[in-house]
């Protein structure tokens, strides 16, 4: 049989599926033990049982200052910036890319500059976002958007421009206006697109938020995770990536889950 | 793949990559010796040691090699010398008692090259005093010397960080550019930005700065104190090399302040106006005599109590004085079972005596 032709069963399946994990975990396992057995107080690689410890501390006690259980009010102060940041992306370039598609006249004046604008590496532009926007939400908010809109932008005008001319026409003939066109025949078909545009731009918003966290903050993830760098915390750093992973997979598995129950007609097209 | 297979091939695979990431220093014998350093006024002549051929030299005298290894990020210099990827590394006293020490890698301060005079600042816009803090955000490197300097600063008014409206962890790399926004109030920073910051804006103000806390910002060169013991022949390179450069920084030698200043980012007016705001040790004499001064467990006493206030220490870490600090006439702040950090003035005496 050709190896193309050959497929795990259910039992080998799964042992596959978490192979990788238990390398990486079983990796790690052995390095902090071979680190640990040299120097007990090393904090490169904790112990997975003082991982473990230092989660549970992190997600149940509060900062002996503030009162506040940190990890919570990280946690917060992300996604609020996170999910801002990629919902005001998100609607920019679902009209946009409607616009775009659509309109030719749009599409000569504005196609270009986004592909452009995609191409600028934000980072950069850092210093210049503090100064127009602040050094408070804003800024922070405004680089997700940057980082992510133009690009989601490009990818909605294209799907627009490649919905079948003869759908447009026919709509025409049955007298729909350029607006009915635009929300009755490309609305439907592309607002699945901008579901799974916002579940790929995820990762880079992320990546955005923990730049710009670690610029200028007083809360969130990424804060946290650049401040306790300055002491080598790696039992902190840890627990807070295995948390931003966790995090992560639970908004991609919820936008998963809102695609399918809402857009059902095109489930196969996702 | 029967189960067996399947288990030695992880293990296998696991094994290969933990090897990786478990490279400790070792303490054996050796003739191969790597530091880091980072960009700051009192570390340059590292580079210039590099450059200049001047470390070989003195390596080659001692039949060993000294790799000098300039780094951007300077916590991330500190992070891998702790990991075991180098020998020694450019740090200042407070980060040395927080990183390695704290994570219990034993470490020797082998030269205490100078101390911050003037060089770390708090900088608040318009006219006012400390005092005036109360109340207001300051954006400052959490955690770090500038933090320290201002608790201090508070402290000298009877304030403390609770009577601040808050501090805002700012990145060093944009510090400037938050100055010139509308909601930064007060700033806590270091040269060069300190003296870019005051001769951007002229608002700028200067409230409080290190000369006020003579001698307890030091900035050292630290090796692990293990490598260190199999090999004093590496502690005696790194400090007669050094005393060699310092010298000719003391006579005034032209092409070496140049040098130094373009490899800063700065030129010869500008480096020179960093060094006078740093206090810098170039008769090895004077660094023997800020190791043995009786202020100095007195500053890191404070320095330790400051970093166990701020959870640096780690939660683990039952009081302020778990780590122990040694000093050249053999007393010890803190625990004595538990000696990580050691101010050792022997090899800068050897250099006082001439004996290197």
């Amino acid at each position: 049989m050709r190896l193309i032709n050959r497929k795990p069963g259910r039992p080998a399946a799964l042992v596959l599926a978490a192979l990788p994990f238990v390398v990486v975990a079983v990796a790690y396992a052995i390095g902090s033990e071979m680190r640990l057995a040299v120097n007990p107080q090393d904090r490169l690689l904790p112990a997975p049982a003082t991982i473990l410890d230092t989660a549970i501390r992190l997600f149940t006690e509060a900062e002996r200052r503030s009162g506040r259980i940190l990890l919570w009010h990280d946690t917060g102060a992300s996604l609020f910036r996170l999910l801002s940041g990629v919902a005001i992306a998100a609607a920019l370039s679902l009209v946009l890319g409607i616009l775009i598609g659509l309109l030719p006249y749009i599409r000569r004046s504005l196609s270009d500059f986004v592909a452009v604008l995609s191409m600028i590496p934000p980072l950069a532009l850092l210093p210049i976002l503090f100064i127009i926007f602040g050094l408070g939400e804003m800024s922070k908010i405004v680089l997700i958007v940057i980082g992510t809109a133009p690009v989601m932008t490009r990818d909605m005008a294209q799907r627009v421009i490649e919905i079948p001319r003869e759908q447009i026409i026919k709509a025409q003939t049955l007298g729909a206006s350029s607006l009915v066109i635009a929300l009755r025949v490309v609305l439907p078909q592309i607002l699945p697109r901008l579901i799974s545009n916002v579940r790929l731009s995820l990762g880079t918003a992320w990546l955005f938020l923990i730049a710009a966290e670690a610029v200028a903050s007083e809360a969130g993830l990424g804060y946290r995770i650049f401040l306790v760098r300055r002491f080598l915390a790696m039992d902190i750093i840890l627990t807070y990536v295995l948390w931003i992973t966790c995090l992560a997979f639970l908004l991609d598995w919820l936008l998963r889950v809102l695609s399918r129950r809402a857009f059902r007609w095109a489930e196969t097209g996702l | 793949m029967t189960g067996l297979k399947l288990t030695s091939a992880v293990m296998g695979a696991a094994i290969a990559a933990a090897s990786l990431i478990a490279t400790p220093a070792t303490a054996q014998e050796k003739t191969d010796f790597r530091i880091a350093w980072s960009i700051y006024v009192g570390w340059m002549p590292w580079g210039y040691l590099s450059d200049s051929g001047i470390m070989d030299e003195w390596a080659e005298k001692y039949g060993i090699t000294v790799e000098i290894v300039q780094f951007n990020d300077y916590i991330e210099s500190i992070n891998q010398y702790t990991a075991g990827a180098f020998d020694g590394v450019s740090a200042t006293n407070m980060d040395t008692l927080s990183i390695p020490a704290g994570s219990g890698v034993d470490t020797t301060a082998l030269i205490i090259g100078d101390y911050s005079n003037g060089n770390d600042a708090v900088i608040v816009k318009g006219d006012g005093t400390i005092a005036d803090l109360a109340g207001k955000p300051v954006n400052l490197v959490e955690l770090s010397v500038s933090h320290y300097l201002l608790a201090r600063g508070l402290d000298t008014v009877g304030l403390t960080e609770m009577d601040l409206a808050r501090v805002i962890n700012t990145s060093d790399a944009d510090m400037i550019a938050a100055f010139s926004t509308a909601e930064v109030e007060a700033v806590v920073t270091w040269n060069p930005l300190v003296s870019e910051i005051t001769a951007t804006y002229p608002e700028a103000n200067i409230v409080f700065d290190s000369a006020q806390i003579p001698g307890e910002i030091l900035d050292l060169m630290v090796v692990n104190t293990e490598v260190l013991d199999a090999n004093p022949d590496f502690g005696r390179a790194l400090v007669g090399a050094w005393y060699d450069v310092m010298a000719m920084m003391a006579a005034g030698d032209e092409d070496v302040l140049s040098a130094l200043a373009e490899a800063s980012g700065t030129d010869l007016a500008g480096y020179k106006a960093q060094l006078d705001a740093t206090a810098m040790f170039y008769d090895p004499s004077d660094a023997v005599a800020q190791a043995l001064s009786p202020d100095l467990p007195v500053t890191m006493t404070n320095v330790a109590e400051f970093l166990f206030e701020k959870d640096i220490l780690g939660v683990a870490a039952p009081s302020a004085d778990f780590i122990g600090i040694e000093y050249p006439d053999g007393t010890v702040t803190g625990d004595p079972a538990n000696i990580r950090l050691r101010f050792n003035a022997t090899f800068m005496q050897m250099a006082a005596d001439g004996e290197l």
